[in-house]
């Protein structure tokens, strides 16, 4: 075999398994089943040709080859686009949606694993044509290996104390310990709240972290998450019962009602500690310079 | 603003007024089983203002 089938060949075949090591379905359940799986991984396979054919085309020398790189790019914005899209459309029919900026944090996820696939086959293929096979086979592995901390981001556990408190009702109105949840009209509801319902408090650890806690799309992913895995004292027509999450103004608690249909307290902790902080949530004035 | 009062459940009509519908109850009994009632029918939340008076507010 000649140089440029080994690069191109060992070059797909690490892109691709970075693809396939990067999907993962879980308690996100998205994607599952086969056919969704697919579509992924073809776009992977795709990306990780466009990876390994680059350097050989510029050696070659094909330098209109680099041109297919921006075609790929713009190909990948589209999938960014098409996960936005379908899973908006799907976020109507849940009883606790995802929101906007949960959805968009998915979204540019998929978009972004896309283009490490192709730097992963890049740098293999690139490897081999510079180096040797064995060289390119190393790089590839370090790649692999490297792709996997790019995966996750900070979670909630790490910005915040997550404890539970007692839910308390005065009148109509609904607190979680001190902070005002809602105003519920019908006793039988309260009622219904006070049994199934659970009081959480997540409190910021610094000033960066309660400007992330109070962000609505961040409060709407904790809701959903422990929804989707605990399942949700729920249904249509019954507007009343619904997690919620309030601030306390005075120094950024927040305060949350949740109705898990098992009442794990310990995991449910365990879940909104593990809940990922969306990068739309971020913000970081503690890195204010005055100075500038 | 997504917030829209859908109906007014009262027992004193004359305290309330407006654009909404407004039902008139006789009794406190009937005024939470017509909110109840209403909250099924237009899945929408009901709130308590005071002893007399509910709204029904779609969220």
């Amino acid at each position: 075999m000649d140089k440029e089938t080994l690069a191109i060949v060992l070059g797909v075949a690490i892109g691709f398994i970075t693809r396939l090591l990067l999907l993962q379905s879980d308690y996100r359940q998205y994607p599952t089943y086969p056919h969704g799986q697919v579509i992924h991984l073809a776009l992977g396979l795709i990306a990780s040709a466009l990876g390994a054919v680059a350097i050989p085309a510029l050696l070659k020398p094909d330098y209109t080859a680099v041109t297919f790189l921006s075609l790929a790019a713009q190909q990948f914005r589209d999938v960014r686009n098409m996960e936005r899209q379908a899973l908006q459309k799907l976020d109507e029919n849940e009883l606790v949606p995802r929101g906007f900026s949960y959805i968009e944090g998915i979204a540019m996820v998929f978009e972004g694993r896309n283009y490490i696939v192709i730097l992963a086959s890049l740098f293999t293929s690139a490897t081999v044509m510079f180096g040797n096979w064995i060289f390119g086979l190393i790089v590839g592995v370090v790649v692999i290996f490297l792709s996997s901390f790019l995966k996750s981001g900070k979670t909630m556990g790490q910005i915040g104390f997550v404890y539970e408190v007692p839910l308390r009702v005065k009148g109509p109105s609904l607190y979680a310990d001190d902070i005002y949840l809602m105003n519920i009209g019908l006793e039988d509801n309260l009622k219904r709240i006070m049994e199934n319902g659970v009081g959480i408090i997540i409190k910021p650890r610094n000033a960066s972290s309660r400007i992330t806690i109070s962000n609505l799309g961040q409060r709407q992913a904790i809701l959903h998450d422990v929804s989707s895995i605990l399942g949700v004292f729920r249904d249509s027509g019954e507007p009343a019962l619904t997690p919620l999450a309030k601030l306390d103004l005075k120094d950024g608690r927040l305060g949350l009602v949740l109705l898990p249909q098992e009442r794990n307290i310990p995991r449910l902790i365990k879940i909104i500690e593990n809940v990922p902080v969306l990068e739309s949530a971020v913000r970081k004035p503690n890195q204010f310079d005055e100075k500038k | 603003m997504k917030e829209k009062i859908l109906a007014i459940i009262t027992t004193k009509r004359d305290l309330v007024g407006g654009g909404s519908p407004i039902f008139v109850t006789e009794n406190e009994k009937e005024l939470i089983e017509r909110a109840f009632l209403l909250e099924k029918i237009l899945d929408a939340m009901v709130h308590k203002l005071n002893e007399s008076t509910y709204i029904i507010v779609k969220h």
